[in-house]
C-alpha cells in the first residue's frame, strides 16, 4: 500500500512540473493584466547571455534589466507590438524566440513543407510504378491453351 | 536508366557538408549588431564619483570615436584595457567609456590602478547598455563623425583587432 501511494506521488511530481520563472516578485506590475501581457512578451524574447532561454526564464542580470524595460514600456502605455519593436530595434532579430517569416528565413520556414513535398511526390512516383508493375497484360489464346495443358497435366504444345 | 538520380543523394550531401563547413568556421557566439548605421542611441550619463562630467550624445558628435563598454567586475576587461590604453596614448581617435552596472567608487578604483584611457566616462545602470544592444562587455562600438553607429566588436579587443580593423575603419570613417 505504501509503495502504491509512493509510485503515485512520484507520478503526480512528474505530470506536474512548475513552471520554471526567473521573474521576481519585485518586478512584478501591480496590475495583473499588464503582467501578463509582460510575461506573454518575456516568454517571445530571447536572453542574449544565456541565448537558449528566454527573457521569462533566465536569472542573468541583462534579463532582469530587460524584463523591468518591458514593464515600465507597457505601464507607460506602449502596445505589446511596439514593445517588441523596440527591443528589436536594440537587438536584432536573433532577440526573437519566433524568427517572423521574411526574406532570410523563408528558408528556415518553408523548408520543412518543401521537404514534406519532395517526400510526398516521392512516394506518390512509388506507388504508381508499383501499380502499373502488377497490372500483367492478359494470356494470348495460345498461351491459354497451353496453361489449360499443363493443367490437365499433358504435354504443354 | 535515370543514372543521375543515383547521383543525387551524393550532391545532396555534398551541398550540406558545404554549409556545415562555412557554418561552423564562423564565430557564432558574436551576434550581427541592429545599430550599425543607425544613429547612437539618445543619453545622458552621470559621471564616476569624482569627476565633474558625464557622457552624452552630444560629445559623440565632435569627429570618429570609439565608445568602449567596460566594467570592473569584468575580467575580460581587465586583459583588454593595456590595449585601449595603448591607443589612447597614440592620440589617434578618442575613446569614451560607458561603464556597465557597475559601483562607481570601485570602477575608480580600477581606473587609477590600470590607467585611464578614457576621454569621458559615463555611468551606466544597465538601461543605456540596453538602448545600444549590448549584450556582453567588453563591447566596443566605432562611431562617425555624425554620431552614427559603424562597427561593432564584441568581447576583448586585442592588438590586432586594433592595428587591422579599427584603425582602418578610423581612417575610412575620417573622410
Amino acid at each position: 500500500m505504501k509503495r502504491w501511494l509512493f509510485a503515485a506521488l512520484l507520478l503526480a511530481a512528474a505530470l506536474a512540473p512548475l513552471p520554471a520563472h526567473a521573474v521576481r516578485p519585485d518586478e512584478m506590475l501591480p496590475d495583473p493584466a499588464l503582467e501578463a501581457r509582460a510575461r506573454d512578451i518575456g516568454k517571445e524574447l530571447r536572453c542574449l547571455v544565456c541565448r537558449n532561454q528566454s527573457v521569462d526564464d533566465s536569472d542573468a542580470s541583462l534579463a532582469h534589466d530587460l524584463r523591468v524595460l518591458v514593464r515600465e514600456r507597457l505601464t507607460a502605455g506602449d502596445s505589446d507590438a511596439q514593445v517588441v519593436a523596440y527591443v528589436r530595434s536594440r537587438y536584432g532579430d536573433y532577440v526573437l524566440l519566433r524568427p517572423p517569416f521574411q526574406r532570410d528565413t523563408w528558408l528556415l520556414w518553408g523548408g520543412p513543407a518543401a521537404i514534406l513535398m519532395i517526400g510526398l511526390w516521392g512516394v506518390g512516383r512509388y506507388l504508381r510504378r508499383q501499380a502499373r508493375m502488377t497490372g500483367a497484360p492478359p494470356l494470348s489464346p495460345d498461351e491459354e491453351r497451353r496453361l489449360a495443358n499443363i493443367l490437365d497435366g499433358k504435354p504443354p504444345a | 536508366m535515370r543514372r543521375w538520380l543515383y547521383l543525387l543523394p551524393v550532391a545532396v550531401f555534398a551541398l550540406i557538408a558545404a554549409g556545415f563547413y562555412v557554418a561552423l568556421g564562423t564565430d557564432s557566439e558574436a551576434l550581427p549588431s541592429a545599430l550599425i548605421d543607425e544613429a547612437a542611441p539618445q543619453f545622458a550619463l552621470p559621471p564616476l564619483p569624482g569627476s565633474d562630467k558625464g557622457l552624452t550624445t552630444a560629445d559623440l558628435k565632435t569627429g570618429v570615436s570609439l565608445v568602449n563598454v567596460f566594467a570592473s567586475w569584468c575580467v575580460p576587461c581587465r586583459e583588454e584595457h593595456q590595449v585601449l590604453t595603448a591607443l589612447a596614448a597614440s592620440k589617434r581617435v578618442p575613446i569614451y567609456g560607458i561603464d556597465y552596472k557597475d559601483k562607481g567608487e570601485t570602477a575608480k578604483a580600477w581606473i587609477a590602478e590600470l590607467g585611464d584611457p578614457y576621454t569621458l566616462i559615463g555611468a551606466d545602470d544597465g538601461q543605456v547598455g540596453i538602448e545600444w544592444g549590448v549584450y556582453g562587455v567588453p563591447e566596443t562600438f566605432l562611431v562617425d563623425g555624425t554620431g552614427h553607429i559603424r562597427y561593432k566588436h564584441v568581447g576583448p579587443l586585442t592588438q590586432a583587432d586594433v592595428d587591422k580593423t579599427l584603425l582602418p575603419l578610423v581612417a575610412r570613417f575620417e573622410k
